[in-house]
């Protein structure tokens, strides 16, 4: 035994003593994972936000949250002896007079777009791969309240710096609470400390972005690791992997390694980013007063698809009983949202509520063999993407030579004509690649090579896929149509009514698939190749 | 067709431009030589300006400004802008139009610079109009003051130029241009001048003092160097947005596939 | 669809392919000496970084393509901080897929639910503990309970009140007083008509009382866009045309929709463009809204001058500016 052996040998001794964690760690250092890339998209999300905490803090010995009154004496020149706020001014303290403070904020900004970007995929991934499914609902809604947590935590680090920008997104959040029915007007006095902008704004959201939040947010990552850790990773199908089983990797030291490493390689990726981008250079923007405005303000791309509804709402307020109501904000500015981002949480829920589908589900499913819920999500994907592209309309109309009301139009008629499209289209699409894999399991891989038979016809070769390719392009599962029981054989009205009727047309819905290859299908089908 | 005509014969005319500029480069050189200053042109020198300008004039403009200035279906009347804005609009190149688009966009100008010249002289000679400036009266650097002017521009410039002065977009397809690399008297015409969709901004709103302050600023942020790495445009989050959904999660998700890749 | 499908069968786990490193000790070798090249390559991004931050000084420029003139002590310390951090990154991983241990392990799942013996004993042991407890039969404990804890609730409710003033009438009023001096902003300086020529425009505020100052909250609501058209281009009615002067027209400058400050003015088809939403609104028609999604023309200012020939507003705005309110009268 060496001397650092002994040491370690001590030290754990020590340790398990008084917690007993050796039983607990000798199972989980040989935790299994299994590997694929888009299992790295979440630990992307992880990776950044304990970015955001160590740059943040690094931040915040600098960073004064106070609209105190103050003139600039600092080293930016085009600045110099302009009255602005104490944080705006602390925020040009860091950006010019204090070292590495510029490429800190730069990291700490560019963290935050990959966070939610990577979020965002990171659902995308679960959604399309059916991994919402039990027992890992409860997972799914966590991830949906931290992605909401994200949107909200980053705009109010966005507004912090009390700039031009900023000050005109805090604008038009004041706007949206002030636009509540009944209670807007006392919530805005209440969250500014009387009329817009007033003094005690930036040290509230201050307290909130770096204390609050966070804490919320360490909380709740910690919930969804342990449910990951406990319920085992979902895995993609493939010969031998089962619901029963996951194949993978052990913890250590393999993912350990790639773990750690990769939290390095996203690290050191944001602070190239930081190095060679500039992000938020609030020094051109300018310090807020609400007299002033930029041509092209925008929000953080997270929050471009709230603008852009903002800006294709139709002008609708309605006066009644001498109260005024504002469609045009609450529409898309509260209602919208609201409905999407209880409609995802919901999801899972929906969905095995119109399937009847009550098992655990532990392999992934291909998208392309769950069309219904791929077409859906590719529907809701593009919603989005037309209003992030109308929230950028003037950018995009002066870099394209195109007008900003062409640009509204094409979005106001697009957000609800182009959705359904992209549904019809994605299931098509869906139902062709199912025709391919079957073609492919049935009749083997196109070679391109031709060969002449005796009596002069061509053909091509085609190469039989390997049993695993086979098996793992058809161990799915395809659903059936429930049956509508409208009454039962005494004639009495089923109970369930409305909910039958809609088990019934949905899984109609779902039963359309391509017939996958069955094992007869492809016994005869053997010796018969070329 | 009977605008392309008209092109037809202005480009015909482009050899009979050449040599007049050379002309007039050659009679202003003379006249520059022989009095130092332009205010004190001889009567005589001022009236052959005028009468090259004209001459300039019916050949380039006059087809869709009329004759005698006074516009037409496609064209504004030309009555009162002034040499400023002759200077502004024919020098930047904005004037002659090449297409009938919604706006006349900076480009090459056709006339040198004793052409515009001429071109406001004689405009001018017709009605009178704000004068036209030379950069060395455009005392920004001497008497501007960067911070004010920043103050000014974001209050009066930047809800149609940015906040960087990259310009941005106007209703049905107009803009409004970038203010990078113009000329500091062609700022200075194009305040007072208002040109185009622009409003004016007369002296007595925004004094010739605080223009030049302006000046100042813009100039300022036109040489800035990128403090932060590449600029990206400096359009705002638009731009990042879209640097870290290619970029950055572009080549994350790649390292991403490396990573679980196996080894061979 | 009727015919029962039968699946292929499961070939199994494939079997494992050793890599290069597992069999031939000069790979491995070769793999160890990558993994060290590339945690080097990070100590060398370390050294560049502690050498930009102390040795380059912040005013130094240099020329890249692409980036254009950029600050070299910037570039030195991200540069140096992103390779130390990716070079480890590189070389964990490269370590953990070319030597670490790469035969797949299969380890099973268990059904999550309890066993049903331990399901019904907690439900045996939570009834119990109701039971204990008595809530079911004391009927007058458990409401009162209820009541007492909802109630607690409420100090931390009410502990929010002064959070802010309420808004009483603030949100109707600003400094646009009758006989106000419209002053240049920034500049402070009073207006008279001809100081305005036709095409032209005017940011401006409320002339400050002596001591006043300007806070942003005066901002927020008072500030005014003057523009000014030929008198012939109105197509006002009588009371709103009374409200200009010698085709001066006097607008709040903060949106009706959200609040920004709209200012976009285009002289030739006279429309004012809100740059946040895109609200427009034709200046010759009182700011009616033509297009975007603004609901209600932005409230025009009466004004008119003094003795002095100073421009002055007429009265106070009629009409609550910026975005609307519940409490708004429309």
């Amino acid at each position: 035994m060496t001397a650092r052996e002994r040491v370690a040998g001590t030290v754990a001794n020590y340790v398990d003593e008084r917690t007993g964690a050796a039983a607990w760690m000798k199972k989980n250092l040989q935790k299994v994972f299994p590997d694929h890339w888009s299992f790295m998209l979440g630990e992307i999300a992880l990776y950044s936000f304990v970015i955001l905490l160590l740059s943040g803090t690094f931040l915040t010995f600098w960073f004064d949250p106070s609209m105190r009154h103050v003139v600039y004496e600092g080293s930016y020149q085009p600045l110099k002896d302009v009255e602005m706020s104490a944080a705006y001014a602390s925020a040009l303290h860091i950006s010019f007079d204090v070292r590495g403070g510029l490429l800190m904020r730069q990291i700490h900004h560019w963290a935050a777009l990959i966070f939610m970007a990577a979020i965002v995929v990171h659902l995308l991934r679960v959604f399309f791969t059916g991994a919402f499914r039990k027992p890992r609902e409860f997972n799914w809604i966590l991830g949906i309240a931290l992605l909401t947590l994200g949107i909200v935590e980053g705009f109010l680090g966005y507004s912090l710096p009390d700039d031009l920008l900023s000050g005109t997104g805090v604008r038009i959040a004041h706007a949206i609470i002030q636009s509540i029915p009944v209670v807007g007007t006392y919530l805005s006095f209440f969250a500014f400390g009387g009329a817009f902008p007033g003094e005690v704004f930036i040290p509230r959201i201050y307290i909130v972005h770096v204390l609050l939040l966070p804490g919320i947010f360490l909380a709740l990552i910690t919930v969804h690791l342990m449910l990951v850790w406990y319920q085992k990773h979902t895995q993609y199908p493939g010969p031998g992997r089962t619901e029963k089983n996951v194949v993978g990797y052990p913890f250590m030291p393999v993912y350990m390694a790639k773990a750690g490493g990769f939290f390095f390689i996203v690290f050191g990726v944001t602070a190239f980013l930081g190095a060679v981008a500039s992000i938020n250079p609030i020094w051109l923007y300018g310090p807020y007063t609400p007299g002033q405005i930029s041509a092209g303000s925008q929000p953080d791309w997270y929050m471009g698809w709230l603008d852009g509804l903002v800006r294709m709402a139709p002008p609708l307020e309605t006066y009644i009983f001498g109260y005024t109501i504002s469609w045009n904000i609450l529409l898309p500015g509260l209602i919208i949202p609201g409905i999407i981002f209880t409609g995802m949480a919901l999801y899972p829920f929906i969905e095995s509520w119109l399937s009847g589908d009550k098992r655990e589900h532990h392999l992934l499913d291909r998208p392309r063999n769950v069309p219904n819920r791929t077409a859906l999500g590719v529907m809701s994907l593009t919603f989005m993407v037309i209003a992030m592209i109308n929230g950028g309309n003037d950018l995009i109309a002066t870099h394209f030579d195109l007008s900003i009301n062409q640009i509204m139009w094409f979005s106001r008629i697009g957000i609800i004509v182009l959705p359904p499209l992209a549904f019809v289209i994605t299931k098509r699409i869906c139902l062709s690649l199912q025709r391919a894999d079957r073609e492919l399991v049935l009749h083997g891989k196109e070679t391109g090579r031709l060969v002449m038979l005796p009596h002069g016809e061509f053909v091509e070769i085609h190469e039989e896929l390997s049993a695993e390719k086979k098996f793992a392009l058809t161990q799915h599962e395809q659903p059936k149509a429930i049956a509508l029981v409208k009454e039962d054989a005494g004639g009495v009205l089923n109970p369930k009514g409305i909910r039958a009727r809609l088990q019934a047309r949905f899984s109609a819905a779902n039963a359309e698939n391509i017939a996958k290859p069955t094992a007869s299908e492809v016994k005869e089908l053997e010796g018969g190749h070329h | 067709m009977k605008f392309i005509s008209k092109y037809r014969r202005h480009k015909g005319a482009l050899p009979i431009l050449i040599m007049l500029a050379l002309t007039g480069l050659g009679l202003t050189f003379s006249a520059a030589t022989a009095a130092p200053a332009k205010n004190t042109m001889s009567a005589s020198a001022k009236s052959t300006i005028i009468e090259e300008g004209k001459e300039i004039f019916l050949k380039g403009c006059s087809s869709c400004h009329g004759l005698n200035l006074e516009g037409g279906a496609v064209a504004p009347s030309l009555i009162g802008v002034g040499a400023a804005s002759v200077d502004f609009q024919v020098g930047t190149g904005r004037m002659p139009m090449q297409d009938m688009s919604q706006q006349a966009a900076r480009k090459t100008p056709v006339y040198n610079e004793e052409q515009v010249a001429a071109l406001a002289a004689y405009v001018a000679s017709l009605a009178p109009g704000p004068r036209a400036y030379t950069n060395e009266e455009i005392t920004w650097e001497r008497d501007g003051n960067t911070a004010e002017g920043g103050e000014l521009f974001r209050n009066n410039c930047a809800m149609c130029h940015n906040f960087a002065g990259q310009g941005g977009a106007l209703t049905q397809g107009k803009y409004a241009p970038s203010v990078m690399g113009v000329e500091a008297k062609h700022i200075y015409e194009v305040m007072i001048t208002g040109p185009q969709s622009m409003p004016v901004f007369s002296d007595t709103i925004i004094t010739p003092e605080e223009k030049l302050s302006i000046i100042k600023w813009i100039k300022a942020a036109e040489s800035e160097p990128n403090l932060g790495g590449a600029a990206l445009g400096r359009v705002g989050p638009v731009t990042e947005g879209l640097l870290v959904w290619t970029f950055g999660l572009g080549i994350l998700i790649g390292i991403a596939v490396w990573l679980t890749a196996k080894a061979r | 669809m009727s015919k029962e499908l039968e699946p292929l069968a499961d070939p199994g786990l494939p079997e494992h392919v050793h890599r290069k490193a597992d069999i031939d000790p000069i790979a491995a070798k070769r793999a160890e000496r990558q993994v060290a090249v590339l945690f080097s390559l990070s100590a060398f991004g370390t050294l560049l970084f502690i050498y930009s931050f102390f040795f380059i000084k912040d005013d130094v420029f240099i020329f890249l393509p692409i980036m254009g003139n950029t600050n070299a002590h910037q570039l030195g310390i991200g540069m140096g901080m992103a390779l130390s951090l990716l070079f480890i990154g590189f070389g964990a991983v490269h370590w953990a897929k070319t030597l670490m241990p790469d035969q797949e392990i299969n380890e099973y799942r268990h059904e999550l639910k309890s066993e049903p013996e331990d399901r019904s004993e907690f439900v045996k042991t939570a009834k119990e503990g109701a039971e204990q407890a008595g809530l079911g039969r004391r009927p007058l404990i458990k409401r009162s309970l209820a009541a007492a804890v909802g109630l607690a609730g409420l100090p931390a409710v009410i502990l929010l009140r002064d959070l802010g003033p309420l808004p009483g009438n603030s949100l109707n009023e600003t400094n646009w007083k009758t006989g106000t001096k419209l002053v240049t902003d920034p500049g402070d300086r009073p207006i008279k008509a001809s100081d305005l020529e036709v095409g032209g425009v005017a940011q401006v505020m409320p002339a400050l009382l002596a001591g006043q100052k300007r806070t942003l909250e005066d901002i927020a609501k008072d500030a005014v866009l003057l523009i000014r058209l030929r008198p012939s281009e109105f197509q006002l009615d009588a009371e709103r045309l009374s409200w200009t002067h010698e085709g001066i027209i006097a607008f709040s400058k903060i949106c009706s929709h959200m609040g920004c400050a709209v200012a976009l003015y285009e002289q030739t088809t006279k429309h004012l463009l809100c740059p946040c939403h895109q609200s427009t609104f034709d200046v010759t028609r009182a700011a009616k809204v033509i297009f975007g999604p603004s609901a209600r023309p932005l409230p025009q200012l009466a004004i008119t001058v003094d003795a002095d020939g100073y421009l002055i507003a007429k009265q106070p705005f009629t009409e609550a500016v910026g975005p609307s309110f519940w409490e708004r009268k429309s």
